[in-house]
């Protein structure tokens, strides 16, 4: 059995940001455990730019941006295992993990922080009529297929759901001389950020269709094409609005999926919106000295937000390791009014930090306000210009009103138009 | 003519309208905009609009088939597709570092093609 203070599961840049935050706080042995057979995660295969605008304020691409942390962690004496699987948390925090050189082990910690992100919703999960005929596949995986191992998994391209995965892959496919014929949208608004839409579509000449989903797929060995349908207030397709677009590769790019199942198996439980872990504001979860940070815990829009949400887990870490707690009661948060989700879900009344609420919004709004409100009594208002599900929004709430909210009453945020 | 654009400039999105004058070719009139920002955005999108291109560089005996690789600065909107058939037209050997230039002053742009990763 290996002793560690710190074990963290995933070695993107949530389990980087939060180790090394850990290390900066003290913590003297460290381990990142990850399944790749390099660090870096999903930012390996996201070579465009706009990764690090708000953290380093420049403009990186994904491996640059992995780059800088890489090197950081390597400069530690932080333990790095690549190719390496963990199978189970148990009660008494022991992780046991596999990898080819060192077999099955076993490592006991005295903190766990979650990282494994995310991955995508995959073709099964919107039931796709048709045949199972090659040529269907996830954004990301197109994306692992051009970027890293360098071919072309199709020429005529169909992209369904608007992520921006989904955007990026369709500017990526148009330069590597691929016809992208559109991307249909189930909502009728884009699900990725703007820049993204001008840049990969309206840059590519390549249609977008709200209101639009792919109701069949057509094709033997390989894909010959889909069946498009209008979609109405229900999301529900209109019949007669059928129509058969061509295409050899469909393209999905329809949500993701936090990667929740080592907190299921540790007996944490899971907010039902966001599919990731119930955690305070240093994303500590419901298991005292296991924490949580980036995409497992809550899709997010960009790196930047993931590293800055990791630190925060690693300084919970650090702070539980040093045997540095709050008293336990906690004020819950809530989202009302067309705010879906709050994360954190609670905080502790005596935390010695102020704490920045992370939530998104359930449709498009324009000129609307943020209300934040413990019972009856109104703690802010925010105008914001705009705010749509695709951008994931913040309020910052003192710690000084956190200490002085009455007991039994839940911080809610909500939306007054 | 009238350009109709989305501004970038920061999640608001505003939809802007650009007046061209059909002769000269310089912007007359910008509406739509509710910033600065967005002014400029606009002005430069509709004269010499410019983007950063990312791809990738065949690569030999390296851990991975390919490495990413990003012009040094934006290049002209309108050169992307050349600019791609150059970068995919090179193959490089391992070891590459980051930042290693690959091609330099691609098509004469004043941007190099630099690698964005180690390999």
């Amino acid at each position: 059995m290996l002793n560690y203070d710190l074990a963290v599961i995933g070695g993107g840049p949530a389990g980087m940001a939060a180790a090394l935050e850990a290390k900066e706080n003290g913590v003297e042995k460290i381990i990142i455990l990850e399944r790749a057979a390099v660090l870096g995660g999903i930012l390996e295969q996201c070579i465009h730019a706009g990764f690090g605008l708000h953290y380093f304020k420049e403009e990186l691409s994904g491996p640059e941006y992995a780059h800088r942390f890489i090197e950081l962690v390597e400069k530690t004496d932080i333990d790095v295992k690549v190719d390496t699987m963990v199978l189970t948390i148990e009660d008494n925090n022991i992780i046991t993990a596999t990898n080819n050189t060192d077999g099955l082990i076993q490592i006991k910690a005295k903190a766990i922080i979650l990282a494994m992100g995310c991955r995508e919703r995959p073709r099964g999960a919107i039931n796709i009529a048709g045949s199972r005929c090659s040529g269907i596949m996830t954004a990301g995986t197109a994306q692992k297929y051009v970027n890293i191992d360098g071919y072309m998994p199709g020429h005529k391209i169909v992209i369904l759901g608007s992520g921006d995965i989904g955007l990026i892959m369709a500017r990526r496919m148009s330069l590597e001389g691929a016809k992208v014929q559109m991307v249909c949208e189930l909502q009728p608004y884009s699900n990725g950020l703007t820049r993204n839409i001008v840049q990969c579509l309206d840059d590519m000449g390549i249609p977008l269709k709200l209101s639009c989903t792919v109701v069949a797929a057509h094709g033997k060995e390989r894909l010959e094409g889909v069946t498009i349908a209008d979609v109405d207030e229900r999301l529900c397709p209109i019949p007669g609005t059928e129509k058969f677009v061509e295409c050899d590769t469909l393209l999905l790019s329809i949500g993701l999926i936090p990667e929740n199942e080592l907190t299921r198996m540790a007996g944490i439980s899971l907010d039902r919106i966001t599919n990731g872990a119930v955690v305070d504001e240093y994303r500590q979860t419901e298991r005292e000295g296991i924490f949580a940070c980036g995409n497992v815990l809550q899709v997010h829009d960009l790196v930047d937000y993931v590293t800055i949400e990791s630190k925060l887990a690693g300084k919970g870490a650090a702070k539980y390791i040093k045997g540095e707690s709050f008293g336990g009661d906690y004020v819950e948060t809530k989202g009302t009014d067309g705010v879906r989700y709050i994360v954190p879900q609670k905080i502790n009344r005596d935390t010695d930090c102020d704490v920045n609420l992370y939530f998104r919004v359930g449709s498009v709004y324009k000129g609307a306000k943020l209300v934040v409100k413990c019972g009856d009594n109104v703690i802010m208002t925010k105008k914001r210009p705009r705010m749509c599900p695709s951008e994931m929004e913040t309020v910052t709430i003192k710690k000084d009103i956190i200490s002085s909210l009455p007991d039994g009453e839940a911080l809610t945020v909500s939306v007054e138009e | 003519m009238i350009k109709n654009i989305i501004c970038v400039s920061c999640p608001m999105g505003c939809p802007i309208s650009v007046e061209i004058d059909d002769g000269t070719g310089e912007v007359v009139n910008v509406t739509g905009n509710t910033c600065p920002r967005g002014k400029a955005y606009a002005i430069t999108e509709c004269t010499a609009p410019v983007r950063m291109l990312t791809s990738t560089v065949k690569v030999k005996g390296g851990r991975t088939a390919m490495v990413p690789v990003k012009t040094s600065a934006p290049i002209p909107k309108g050169m992307m597709f050349d600019i791609m058939k150059e970068i995919n037209s090179v193959e490089v050997s391992s070891p590459v570092k980051l930042g290693q230039v690959i091609i330099e002053n691609v098509l004469n742009t004043g941007a190099d093609i630099i690698a964005t990763n180690d390999d």
